[in-house]
């Protein structure tokens, strides 16, 4: 009885709890479901995105940097192609063995087989470890003729950008250098390894159109990055190609003929269209050392060098101008209605007040007037014009002439110069002008900054008769040039005359052909005998320091006696043909001493040079849609 | 004692009824609507580890369908065994079970960083699975032989918890902590529904809370890392807290109807770990969406709800109290597994039943399934509190 009473209180006890824990496990079920909801329906498009992010691998293909030519289509800057051999884990039987004969192939030192091995170890088997860079053609074709015993090896192609012209065009193409972190906007381009940027000249300021735009490939990839297929590609933009304005032999010739001297720059523009034909800053340097990466030796030397070869010192280098600025003062003076018949008695120097302000010849010129004054550069003659003229005017036909501001040429690091004026030296220097300041910014020293560029281009507006004309690199429309884009035909039309009466133009151009093929002109000595090629000019010569009264009373007043670094610097400023104004030449040699004997030379060299190869004459090269040609 | 011939009869009656049940009306007995629910379960666990060996039938599925086909003679054979020989062998099972945990200990092989296998060169046995069945049946053998009285009185206990704690430290030490869990949880449901007193339960619940910072010295390293990357899954995306992470995305990026068969991104890709094992509802859920894993959810709820439908028909203690001990084991193992999948546990080694790749699991479940089967079959039969024959 107990058995049966005990038996149906224990079951009616086990129905319950059975129930409740049924019960139970219906609940915990419920919260798997409502987990199931909250995972796969609320938090769904969440969880999607996510296992796209794990599955797609986009990976960036860069695009190809754009080839840089001259006017006649020679390339100056282009993509090398490099290749390497790589290694593939996975696929080689024994990388051990595989490297060994390899050695036997290539030269691969043991130092770099061990850098290998450890590579190979630390990365997954699939990825290509890089064995060897730039391989020559001879390496290359080893390595494929032995291929079947050299399983997981290959060779790849890389990129790497060449300048076949090196230091002689250094200073107008620049470099491509690795991105710095400053440098990074958040375009993964630029995170890439060992993708290069323009840093300095043309590639830094074409870097948009040369570096093209990026493609991309969307790859599908396991957990261990292994690519599984390629989704979608995007082959992106190859970068443009580039003409310059420049000629690159005449280029050469004219960096070939500043390297003779320390430290010197040159100019040589076209006066029409404003196209730069030479542009050369000596001494250069190899943009390649930036490209692959330079040591600290190297590069302390770079900066270091007190010639520093780094700055471009054509659009960089400021200097005094000399007596290369006296047309300034004569275009301002016959503004000022002073005729070219205005003649002044030079006895060797000027008084004003306590001071005696030379003339850079000890015994003076006598009685001159305007052209002969620019003949012989007689100092006394523009102290006189300046008293009269004032320092306004002449700093404001300066500036018309594109003295005293960035000339917007394109090219970074374009340097302004200095055009000084009342209110200038009120501003900056909180003193009033100074009567004698005017005469020595006459004669282009005192304040008085410009560079060779600057030069050119006033060199080039006296000679096409006042246009405004603007140096330009490129005839890209997007170029800093007002001109219009792509025009084979001069384009002088297209800059504004400068509203200078032509009788003035004529006054300084006669001024400046005496100088050069007068035999009393101070450059007679290097003129251009060639008939129809002839120059006209200005000598410059501009002084580093002030001789003291110490040094003329010692009679020290020779370059020659002079430590190099306290010599003055040698300018020229030409054009040729005299009848027919076509190129702008601006030479200027670091205390080179005077501007006759130095400068001038190398500026008829130029000349010659230029006249011979006569680049206006046939217009840049022009692009076939956006490239030279299809580059493989 | 009027009544006595009545319940003489009655209870003869049932007995004569047993004893003459033929093989024949145990086949015609056998519920086979748990056995077609075991199979559907089975087949999609094919289908997913086809899936998971990218649409190929080895080496996963092919092997899986070997052994439930084996698994289903052995469910069957089970199943038809009278209940009465179970619960004599049930003391009998639990020592070897017992056995085979101690021998593991010594000669077992090592996965996963703990010894779970018993190379018994033609299959690989894994004792633990044994054991969940074995304590299940030796627990309601003891307390089929106990009256309530019986139970209330604290001595009665010790026995029985010795049975628990006995696998479980065993387990344990190999590591699994998945298991041993398992085992404690079982014990814990037999106990309650053999009808220990519930203030029991609570007293060892909280002497339990109190125990967890010493149980933690206990743990291994790994141990430890994976309950600090459940309780924060942000301390270590790429390591500890991936898988969890990975799966979690796996689920939630299937959304309502799935990626589709063989689709699934992640599970392919080799995102998800394990996809095979212990994160193929994962791979099932990534494929067939919430539609897929709620189907799969309401066939397990299915046979919950056969085996506590088994319990509550069968008349004899040791029927009711394994039944329901029984189905409890499977409930743990499908909650454990989804809930860890989905992120609610942390990650422990415990398979999805009859889906998840592997033998001793299957074949222990098939078993279970069996057992289930066996006590339906002989609900009626009584069995005298020493198990020999039929007690009057």
């Amino acid at each position: 009885m107990a058995l049966i009473h005990e038996d149906n209180e224990r079951s009616k006890t086990f129905t319950r709890r059975a129930l409740l824990v049924g019960g139970g496990q219906a609940l915990l079920f419920s919260t798997l479901a409502a987990r199931m909801y909250y995972l796969q329906v609320v938090e769904s498009d969440r969880y999607t995105m996510l296992a796209e992010d794990n599955r797609i691998n986009l990976r960036l293909l860069p695009p190809p940097r754009g080839r840089i030519v001259d006017r006649q289509g020679v390339p100056v800057a282009e993509n090398q192609q490099n290749y390497r051999v790589v290694l593939v884990r996975e696929q080689a039987l024994d990388v051990m063995q595989t490297l060994t004969k390899l050695a036997q192939i290539i030269e691969l030192p043991d130092y770099e087989a061990q850098r290998v091995l450890r590579e190979v170890g630390r990365k997954r088997a699939f990825v290509p470890v890089t064995v060897r860079d730039y391989l020559t053609w001879e390496d290359v074709s080893r390595i494929e003729v032995n291929a079947p015993d050299l399983p997981g090896v290959s060779i790849e192609v890389g990129q790497t950008r060449s300048y076949p012209y090196s230091d002689q065009m250094t200073h107008v193409l620049g470099y491509v250098s690795a991105v710095s972190e400053a440098e990074l906007t958040g375009d993964p381009l630029l995170e890439l390894p060992g993708f290069r940027i323009g840093k300095q000249g043309i590639e830094k300021q074409y870097d948009a159109p040369l570096r093209g735009i990026a493609g991309s490939s969307q790859l599908e990839v396991n957990a261990v990055g292994r690519t599984i297929r390629e989704l979608s590609r995007d082959e992106g933009r190859p970068g443009e190609d580039l003409v310059l304005t420049i000629d690159a032999a005449l280029q050469t010739f004219t960096y070939g003929r500043l390297q003779a001297e320390r430290s010197a720059s040159a100019v040589v523009m076209d006066v029409h269209t404003g196209d730069v034909l030479a542009l050369a800053s000596a001494p250069g340097y190899d943009p390649s050392l930036f490209n692959v990466g330079l040591s600290n030796e190297t590069w302390n030397a770079l900066i270091k060098d007190p010639l520093v070869p780094l700055t471009n010192k054509a659009i960089a280098g400021q200097y005094a101008p000399g007596s290369t600025y006296k047309m300034m003062v004569a275009l301002a003076a016959l503004e000022a209605g002073i005729g070219p018949d205005f003649q002044a008695f030079c006895p060797g120097f000027l008084h004003l007040g306590n001071a005696r302000f030379h003339c850079w010849k000890k015994g003076g010129h006598g009685t001159v007037d305007m052209y002969q004054a620019t003949q012989h550069s007689c100092d006394v003659y523009y102290y006189e014009l300046s008293k009269r003229v004032g320092i306004d005017r002449m700093s404001d036909m300066a500036r018309r002439f594109g003295l005293g501001a960035a000339v917007g040429i394109d090219l970074p690091g374009e340097r302004a110069g200095l055009i000084p004026t009342r209110e200038w030296k009120l501003a900056n220097m909180g003193e009033p002008w100074q009567a004698g300041e005017t005469l020595i910014s006459a004669i282009g020293q005192g304040f008085v900054l410009a560079t060779p560029l600057q030069l050119a281009v006033m060199t080039a507006r006296l000679a096409n008769g006042g246009k405004a004309v603007v140096p330009r690199l490129t005839r890209r429309s997007d170029a800093a040039s007002p001109a219009a884009g792509e025009t084979a035909e001069p384009v002088e039309a297209g800059f504004a005359d400068m509203g200078i009466p032509a009788a003035h133009m004529r006054v300084v151009q006669t001024g400046m052909d005496l100088v050069t093929n007068n035999p009393r002109g101070t450059a007679y000595g290097a003129r251009i005998a060639e008939p129809g090629w002839e120059m006209a000019g200005k000598t410059g010569t501009s002084q580093v320091r002030r001789i003291t009264m110490a040094e003329r009373a010692a009679g020290v007043t020779k370059n020659e006696d002079l430590p190099w670094r306290r010599r003055d610097h040698a300018l020229f400023v030409s054009y040729a043909p005299v009848q027919k104004p076509r190129y702008a030449c601006a030479v200027i040699v670091e205390h080179g001493g005077g501007g006759s004997k130095v400068a001038a030379p190398i500026a008829r060299d130029i000349l010659i040079e230029t006249q011979r190869r006569d680049p206006a004459g046939s217009p840049p090269i022009a692009l076939v849609g956006d490239q030279l040609s299809k580059r493989g | 004692m009027a009544r006595r011939p009545k319940i003489f009869f009655v209870d003869r009656l049932a007995a004569l009824r047993n004893n003459e049940m033929s093989l024949r009306e145990k086949v015609w007995q056998i519920n086979w609507g748990l056995v077609v629910l075991t199979a559907m379960i089975s087949s999609i666990g094919f289908a997913m580890l086809y899936s998971a060996a990218n649409g190929n039938i080895d080496p996963w599925a092919i092997r899986q369908m070997a052994r439930f086909g084996l698994g289903l003679v052995v469910l069957l054979v089970v199943a038809v065994i009278d209940i009465r020989v179970w619960f004599r062998c049930s003391y009998t099972l639990y020592v070897v079970a017992l056995i085979l945990l101690v021998a593991v200990e010594f000669v077992g092989s090592t996965g996963m960083g703990a010894q779970r296998w018993l190379d018994l060169k033609v299959i690989q046995l894994q004792p633990s699975e044994i054991m969940k069945v074995a304590l299940v049946l030796a627990l309601a053998r003891y307390f089929h032989g106990m009256a309530m009285e019986d139970i209330s009185r604290p001595t009665a206990l010790l026995f029985p918890i010795a049975l628990v704690l006995a696998p479980a430290a065993l387990v344990l030490k190999q590591p699994d902590l998945g298991t041993a869990m398992m085992l404690l949880m079982a014990g814990a449901a037999v106990f309650f529904v053999a009808g220990v007193r519930l203030w029991k339960f609570i007293l060892v619940g909280i002497a339990g809370l109190g125990a967890i910072p010493i149980a933690w010295q206990f743990l291994r390293e790994y141990q430890k890392q994976r309950v600090l990357t459940f309780l924060n899954p942000e301390i270590d995306p790429l390591g500890a807290g991936y898988h969890t992470l990975q799966s979690k995305i796996a689920l939630g990026s299937g959304g309502f109807f799935g990626k589709g068969f063989l689709q699934g991104s992640q599970s392919h890709l080799n995102f998800l770990p394990e996809k095979q094992t212990d994160f193929i509802f994962t791979m099932l859920a990534e494929e067939f969406g919430m539609i897929g894993g709620l189907l799969m959810l309401g066939l397990y709820a299915l046979i919950l709800i056969y085996g506590l439908a088994i319990a509550l028909r069968s008349r004899n203690q040791f029927g009711r109290v394994a039944a329901m001990g029984l189905t409890w084991n499977i409930f743990f193992y499908v909650f454990i597994n989804i809930a860890m999948v989905m992120g609610l546990v942390p990650i422990v080694g415990v398979p999805l039943p009859l889906v998840s790749y592997g033998g001793t699991a299957l074949l222990t479940l098939m078993a279970t399934i069996g057992l289930l089967i066996s006590v339906y079959i002989h609900r009626d039969v009584r069995i005298s509190r020493r198990g020999v024959g039929i007690d009057y």
